[in-house]
């Protein structure tokens, strides 16, 4: 490794240890300064950037779930590019699951010709398909979605009934709509 | 940098605690194996029939296959909490390969040599359902412990750090069923001993998708 290349190290793990300690501050520091690089990796597989933006985001929240496992006596980098590694081959089979369901029926979409005669039926269709992609998360986020963003509690409130913290639950709610944004095909 | 992106940094930094950072994982894995030992010999003294098993240790091939059982199960258990890490190669997967072959090529030794001697009486079903019963029970609290240890790491691939300890677990109760089992492998025995070591390596995989994840 050069000369910038080990003082980056260096900061990264000094930045990692003070996060594992609790450092909010050194915590967004690090943070902020390894998207870049993930991005850079993942721009090597994705050309599209919303895919590189999902990469960049997911190893984000996998690092932050898995940082009791770094150890601070062994380099950073490599830590974190195999985390950054294994969400890009999550997102890859991700992709090649959905084109290879996905199959182009133009005439498929329409079954009037007034789009508005479709309404109420793609409506019914869509809060049935929305109810069981929300069934379909994990307890902790479903349980977040549903007090903070459905039945509109604030965070505080939230935080009270569920007993996780709000931190947990800014985090649980925004994996919910990204895992529903993504099921759903839409973009950020 | 995207606006969402910087807002889950914000969420992420607001969601800090500090953590306890794990130990390496050969020292994890020398405690676990520490304690599972602990615990298993307690087992073995309390009961098993040590004057039978140092006299099927006489003989060569049964000794061989019980140390070869023994090292999968030390060198799986190894294998994953090294797996359950980010940074370290997948390679470790490897390493309980070779005992596990000599295991298994020593067992299906002595099946050959059972129907040598015996004819196909020597095929015949000796206490295969008890071993099954024997290795898949033990499996459950072992089996449990391990993952349990394992999910400390939250490790990103959970189904084949798992499959490696359900080979771990698997391994060290038919190790242990060695202590209780006075009597040759047979074929039917070993169809059934594979059977329990496939199934738990399974339901771990199985489990380990929830449990690890």
């Amino acid at each position: 490794m050069g000369g910038a290349g080990a003082d980056q190290e260096t900061a990264w793990r000094r930045l990692m240890r003070a996060a594992q300690d609790g450092e909010s501050a050194a915590y967004v520091t690090l943070l902020r300064q390894i998207a870049p690089f993930i991005r850079s990796l993942a721009r090597r597989r994705f050309r599209d950037e919303d895919a590189v933006e999902d990469v960049v985001q997911e190893t984000l929240l996998s690092l932050h779930r898995v940082r009791q496992s770094y150890d601070p006596a062994r380099p950073f980098t490599p830590w974190l590019a195999a985390i950054a590694s294994r969400r890009i081959v999550d997102a890859l089979r991700r992709k090649a699951r959905l084109a290879q369901n996905e199959t182009s029926d133009e005439s498929a979409y329409e079954t009037f010709a007034d789009p508005l005669s479709n309404k109420d039926v793609e409506a019914g269709e869509t809060a049935q398909l929305v109810a069981a992609l929300v069934e379909s998360l994990p307890r902790a986020q479903k349980e977040a979605l549903e007090l903070v963003k459905l039945k509109e509690l604030s965070l505080a409130e939230a935080s009270a009934a569920s007993g996780q913290t709000v931190g947990g639950l800014k985090v649980s709610v925004h994996r919910a709509i990204k895992t529903l944004r993504a099921k759903l095909g839409l973009a950020e | 940098m995207s606006r969402s992106t910087e807002e889950l940094i914000a969420a992420l930094a607001a969601d800090i605690t500090p953590v306890r950072r794990l130990m390496p994982p050969m020292l994890r894995a020398g405690i676990w194996l520490g304690l599972f030992s602990v615990l298993a010999a307690l087992a073995v003294l309390v009961f098993a029939d040590l004057n039978i098993f140092t006299e099927r240790m006489g003989h060569w091939r049964v000794a061989a296959e019980t140390a070869a059982t023994f090292l999968t199960g030390v060198a799986a258990v190894v294998a994953a909490f090294h797996l359950s890490l980010p940074d370290r190669p997948r390679a470790w997967a490897l390493l309980p390969l070779p005992p596990a072959i000599v295991w298994l090529g020593l067992s299906g030794l002595g099946c050959w040599q059972a129907w040598l001697e015996r004819g196909p009486g020597g095929l015949g079903a000796g206490q295969s359902l008890r071993c099954f019963l024997l290795i898949v029970g033990f499996s459950v609290p072992i089996g449990g412990a391990l993952l349990w240890s394992l999910a400390k790491a939250r490790p990103l691939q959970p189904v084949s750090t798992a499959a490696v300890g359900g080979l771990g677990a698997a391994a060290l109760c038919a190790f242990l069923l060695q202590f209780f089992h006075p009597f040759e492998v047979t074929a039917s025995d070993l169809a059934y001993h594979l059977a329990a070591v496939g199934l738990v390596i399974g339901s771990a995989s199985a489990a380990g998708r929830r449990a690890l994840a």
